[in-house]
């Protein structure tokens, strides 16, 4: 599946309209940043298998996220790089190597109208932005004249996004959380399970949600829960004793335990791992949280500068 | 008064009056996100209501910006710890009244008479005979959770869901009525259906129901 996301459209849960946006955040922010177009410039999420693109106009794009071994006319291309495409140039995706969520950016954006101040697709309620089957055709901002007058100073920018700032993804990976409404009702035992314990991802993953699988876990004190607010990376616990973490294409308002959340630098990280992988928890405090927040956003801001720098 | 705060994320906190669903404690939740939007923080970027509590979603890096040597969640838990929650404007005369016209022939009313001891017309002038408050927006875009149902009237959903339920689709699950705002998978007792729409993109609002309004059936 392939759709084009933005950042999100905010401003409506009031009304139960979901946010929907790209699961990865921070690799569509970095190749936006990167081409210089604005950081909620929609971009195209691919879920593997990827369709093949034909550039039917000039443009200057760059891949990034998952790697799914993409080619251009059947040359290996590098994610996380500026590339040029001529009219006629195939894009294809070959292997699917890391990741599970692959961004396509182009130099000025596409041209697409806004619904409620966003390009994001809302799948559930089908509108916005764009679902990508055969034979959609995108148009793009720039073109030929333009694309080039706004690109001469790419040329001289930096061509690739810093190894630092992309989301790293290990085989084991810690998922920080801050601790949820619900998390002091669990018995002792599943307390220490939560954060002893490795979960699996399971089958049922997907924009809406990541299943864990793991050794089950109970509430001992806590009366039935009147529903309300949740949020991407919210972690609930299900009446089975198994936790889900809500995605981007979450519901605005849950009615099951909240046991805690998940931090947004961890987020496209989690937004990567596949099914089988393993993840372990680790609780950080609020104030911590938002520490390890605003240094990853310094970082980006330095990075977004040095682009600035030449445009 | 007394309420819980708590973090949601660490870029949203929660304010609960409690897990109760409540007239009063929902109109408490209103006049809240009410103040809030009159008086909103730097860095404020949304304010949802539910059942019985309210979230605020913020900005770490505009909080950041404006405020040094505090954490941006305890600049916000403050905040909401000095709204003037008892002196709060609450006007029950400005209830909105929103009629919704059902044509009562659903897929599952049949089964809905039977579960509940009624012939079907009984079921359909209890069904309609109701006043329905919207507490909470949510789970669909433009769903409204009513508070209301006659208890008689409640039944379980169905054990497996329906893959695909028509939008204005009417329906009942335990002690809930409600409306599809559009075409979705669901698990409720479908009884009858209405044409009007309740939720357009396109449309200002966008949704026909809010939080607080009150809905009666009508049968047509």
């Amino acid at each position: 599946m392939a759709t084009v996301q933005d950042l999100g459209r905010f401003g409506y849960q009031e009304s139960g309209l979901n946010p929907s946006g790209a699961m990865d955040t921070i690799s569509m922010r970095l190749i936006n940043i990167l081409l210089g177009n604005d950081e909620n410039e929609a971009v195209i999420e691919f879920h593997y298998p990827t369709p093949t693109i034909t550039f039917e106009e000039h443009a200057i794009f760059v891949i990034a996220g998952a790697d799914f071994s993409p080619t251009l006319n059947r040359n290996p291309i590098d994610n996380w790089k500026i590339h040029t495409a001529l009219p006629g140039d195939i894009l294809c995706f070959g292997k699917k190597v890391k990741g599970e969520r692959a961004y396509l950016s182009v130099k000025g954006g596409f041209k697409l109208p806004k619904v409620l101040e966003s390009n994001s697709t809302n799948l559930r309620a089908g509108f916005g932005g764009m679902k990508i089957v055969k034979g959609t055709s995108l148009e793009l901002n720039l073109k030929n004249g333009t694309l080039f007058e706004a690109s001469r100073k790419l040329n001289l920018a930096p061509k690739m996004v810093n190894v630092n700032l992309r989301p790293y993804i290990k085989n084991d990976q810690e998922i920080r959380i801050v601790g949820g409404s619900d998390l002091e009702s669990l018995d002792l035992d599943s307390r220490n399970k939560i954060f002893g314990q490795r979960f699996i991802v399971s089958g049922h993953s997907d924009r809406m949600g990541y299943r864990l699988e793991g050794d089950s876990l109970n509430r001992d004190k806590g009366a039935e829960l009147v529903s309300s607010s949740v949020a991407f990376g919210t972690i609930q616990l299900l009446p089975n004793g198994q936790l889900i973490i809500l995605m981007a294409d979450h519901q605005t308002t849950g009615g099951y335990p909240k046991i805690g959340n998940v931090i947004s630098t961890d987020i496209p990280i989690l937004a990567q791992l596949s099914v089988g992988q393993h993840i372990t928890f680790r609780e950080i405090t609020v104030e911590v949280a938002e520490q390890i927040v605003l240094k990853q956003e310094r970082e980006i801001k330095k990075f977004k500068a040095a682009i600035e720098l030449y445009s | 008064m007394n309420y819980r705060i708590y973090s949601l994320s660490e870029q949203a906190i929660t304010l609960s009056f409690g897990e109760v669903i409540d007239d009063a404690i929902n109109d408490k939740v209103l006049a809240s996100v009410s103040w809030i939007k009159e008086n909103p923080f730097d860095g404020l970027k949304e304010v949802v209501p539910a059942f019985s509590s309210f979230t605020v979603f913020y900005d770490i890096l505009e909080i950041n910006k404006k405020v040094k040597g505090q954490s941006a969640y305890s600049y916000v838990k403050d905040f909401l710890e000095e709204i003037p929650f008892d002196s709060l404007k609450i006007n029950p005369s400005e209830r909105n009244w929103v009629t919704i016209p059902v044509k009562y022939n659903g897929p599952d009313l049949n089964y809905v008479a039977e579960h509940c001891g009624l012939k079907t017309k009984d079921l359909i002038k209890r069904h309609k005979a109701g006043e329905y408050r919207v507490y909470m927006m949510g789970f669909l875009p433009g769903f409204a959770y009513l508070g209301g149902l006659d208890a008689q009237l409640s039944t379980p959903r169905k054990i497996s869901p329906e893959l695909s339920i028509p939008a204005g689709s009417v329906g009942i699950a335990g002690q809930q009525t409600g409306v599809y705002p559009i075409e979705s998978p669901g698990g409720w007792q479908i009884i009858g259906k209405t044409e009007i729409v309740l939720f357009d993109p396109a449309k200002r609002p966008m949704t026909l129901l809010k939080v607080g309004d009150y809905i009666k059936f009508e049968e047509v």
